[in-house]
């Protein structure tokens, strides 16, 4: 049975948006062509979460516009937070769906390194974009939710790293949501020439308590033979999205990708990091923390695909449930066939912190190789009874000694983010949602 | 001067009677030594004290200059002065070592009186050089990945950091080679004097030609059953256990669980 989706937007509609915007027509068809298929395509179906009466469908309006900002010292105080406005060369700052502000330092850019939005990558290297912009890691068909984003993408950065080029200070990217109207259709392409190295850091930011909108979050990462990328993201979206995030990697021969994300939204949010390990000797760390609250559900699938011989995955999941939240964590380690000696790892973490939350973990491994190492681990339980007792013993208060036994759950990915205001702010919403 | 009185104490685990009636006073300035045979109730003891969540209190009282402990949470009885030194201390992942002490030490002090950061990493840095611990123990995450003498010795660094007026060490001693055996006695002897009590709860009588106890009392079947000064812990390690018992008539001395 299809159920065709009556959208709120036509392919006319879509279409003066890609004139307004100036996008090539290679850009522009592919929108028409994703529309088409938006319609018909299901939702996909995460793992033991429905979600069919989910909105994913409806918003207000499909961009606003704002002013840009003058300079970094402009941005909002808690956005400031974030930025290392002395020193933060290389950054991109993106206002709802106005990029606000760009820069790249002249160093990185006598190495060809390039930080734009989208939308101008999308005209000024095309014979890059086109290659990359959903072609490889994530497709317009293979969903409704991937087909929607493909014709309403209304935002988003470009970071290329020309070969050899080793980007040694992270490349900082802000988007920032202060209308409640707004609808974030990012998408965000990581291109890594081979041997070249990379920090990403992204922080998904809502200024405003309440959201009306969606938001249909892309972001592909390629990253070439021998090429590093450390991705780090903080996504703090407010309450009344309805969120589907979705961050992919390709990985080559002897190239590492790793993934450090907090995932802090207030928002209904069904999220999917996957790295394909195409090349031989490839690897990934997959680090996600989350925290539920409220009557918050949340769906979250991390996926390592073993393509490549001597590939080596680890996935770790650390989620904390509070009130009447619930999540469901998927880890998947899948091994295809010829992908020898490969090793897939993963470990899942849930820490109830109410009677009411609902927390879920499902290890899962598909191994179609013989030669292969895996292992899984996964947990749901509340706070450790001696662990408690140790750290009162020494006179801290039990509300204070859950707190530091929940930070320390969570650290692993707080610790790995090189962004020293990221780093704090991730520690500081944590400790405001677990409160 | 500090009392610690621990009068007629009975506790179960899961129902099982572990202590019998235990009778027990220190002062501070004053160091005594629980030994006796595996499974005596010993640990129980100290788990008692501080209150473990997994003992449960039947009868009797324990107080501390006249307050009653067992109407304290664990959290309060530190806070009164109380410390255990524990067999087996938790491993805590991602808090370290340097902000599990600072916490500590400020969840006793009044909001806005919290420990400088530069008077903390003095005496840290002091503490742990007594102790011989490598400076980076402070930036590792509590106990995690610890050697069993690195744990011992990271508890005497928080019973150094923290100087409550009552130490109770759970063989603090078990799996100490002989040098850190050494290290883990100059900390407590650095603790000796005015204002500290220390109850030292081992099986072994060696801990003791480091620390020499002002009192040693022998536990068996629950309860304390003899005291004496340090002589009476020589004797011990002259000639064991089986002459109390004979002299006592008890055949088994065990409460029938691993104390």
């Amino acid at each position: 049975m299809t159920v065709e989706t009556k959208l709120a937007l036509t392919g006319e509609d879509v279409r003066s948006y890609s004139e307004a915007n100036r996008e090539p027509g290679w850009f522009a068809d592919k929108r028409q062509n994703a529309l088409a298929l938006a319609e018909t395509l299901q939702l996909p179906k995460p793992d033991k979460t429905k979600i069919q009466n989910w909105n994913f469908t409806e918003f207000p309006v499909h961009a606003v516009q704002d002013e840009p900002l003058t300079g970094l010292a402009d941005l909002p105080q808690e956005a400031r937070a974030l930025v290392d406005i002395e020193n933060q060369q290389t950054i991109y700052v993106q206002r709802n769906n106005t990029p606000a502000y760009v820069n790249v330092s002249d160093e990185l850019k006598e190495q060809g390194v390039i930080l734009t939005d989208i939308f101008t990558a999308a005209r000024e290297y095309p014979e890059l974009v086109e290659k990359y912009y959903m072609t490889e890691a994530v497709k317009a068909d293979e969903h409704k939710l991937t087909a929607l984003h493909a014709a309403l993408v209304n935002g988003g950065v470009f970071v290329y790293v020309p070969k050899a080029v080793e980007v040694k200070e992270p490349v900082q990217v802000l988007f920032l949501h202060d209308s409640e109207e707004a609808s974030l259709f990012n998408h965000v392409l990581v291109v890594a020439e081979d041997n070249s190295s990379l920090t990403y850091v992204e922080n998904y930011l809502s200024l405003t308590p309440n959201a009306k909108g969606l938001a249909n979050i892309i972001s592909e990462v390629i990253a070439k033979d021998g090429a590093k990328v450390d991705y780090g993201a903080v996504d703090v979206l407010a309450e009344g999205f309805t969120a589907y995030i979705n961050r992919r990697g390709i990985a080559g021969h002897n190239t590492t990708i790793e993934w450090s994300l907090g995932m802090m939204n207030d928002s209904d949010s069904i999220y999917e990091n996957v790295t394909h390990l195409v090349g031989n000797g490839s690897r990934s760390e997959a680090k996600s923390v989350l925290v539920g609250r409220g009557k918050q559900k949340q769906n979250i699938t991390t996926k390592t695909v073993h393509w490549g011989q001597d590939s080596e995955g680890h996935i770790l999941q650390h989620g904390v449930m509070k009130d009447e939240a619930s999540t469901i964590f998927n880890a998947i380690g899948k091994i295809e066939h010829g992908a020898t000696r490969a090793n897939a790892e993963q470990k899942s973490r849930v820490l109830m912190l109410s009677e009411k939350a609902r927390g879920d973990a499902n290890p899962i491994l598909l191994i179609d190789e013989d030669d292969v190492t895996a292992g899984h681990a996964a947990s749901v339980g509340r706070v450790d009874e001696l662990q408690l007792y140790y750290l009162m013993s020494r006179g801290i208060p039990k509300t204070e000694a859950e707190r530091l036994i929940v930070r320390g759950f969570l650290a692993p990915v707080v610790n790995l983010l090189p962004i020293e205001g990221v780093k704090k702010q991730l520690s500081e919403v944590i400790e405001r949602k677990v409160r | 001067m500090s009392t610690l009185e621990i009068k007629d104490l009975h506790v179960s685990i899961e129902d099982k009677e572990i202590l019998k009636g235990v009778n027990l006073t220190i002062n501070t300035n004053e160091i005594h030594a629980v030994m006796g045979p595996n499974g005596t109730g010993k640990s129980t003891l100290a788990s008692a004290i501080m209150g473990h969540p997994k003992y449960e209190v039947t009868s009797g009282t324990i107080t501390l200059d006249g307050e009653d402990v067992l109407a304290m949470e664990v959290d309060e009885r530190a806070q009164a002065g109380l410390f255990l030194g524990m067999q087996y201390p938790s491993e805590i992942a991602g808090v370290t070592n340097a902000d599990f002490l600072r916490s500590a030490i400020n969840a006793k002090r009044e909001e806005g009186q919290e420990i400088s950061l530069m008077k903390f990493i003095r005496e840290l840095d002091s503490k742990m050089e007594v102790l011989e611990m490598d400076q980076d123990m402070a930036q590792r995450y509590l106990n995690e990945g610890f050697s069993g003498g690195e744990k011992k010795r990271n508890e005497i660094l928080q019973l150094m950091m923290l100087k409550p007026k009552f130490a109770i060490l759970d063989e603090i001693d078990s799996g100490l080679d002989i040098d850190a055996l050494k290290v883990v006695s100059k900390g407590v002897n650095e603790m000796r004097g005015e204002g500290f009590g220390c109850l030292i709860i081992t099986h072994y009588q060696r801990l003791l030609n480091y620390i020499t106890p002002d009192k040693v009392h022998v536990m068996m079947q629950g309860r304390v059953v003899k005291s004496g000064g340090p002589e009476l812990a020589q004797k011990l390690e002259a000639q064991g256990y089986d002459w109390i018992k004979e002299e006592l008539g008890i055949e088994d001395e065990t409460v029938g669980q691993e104390a």
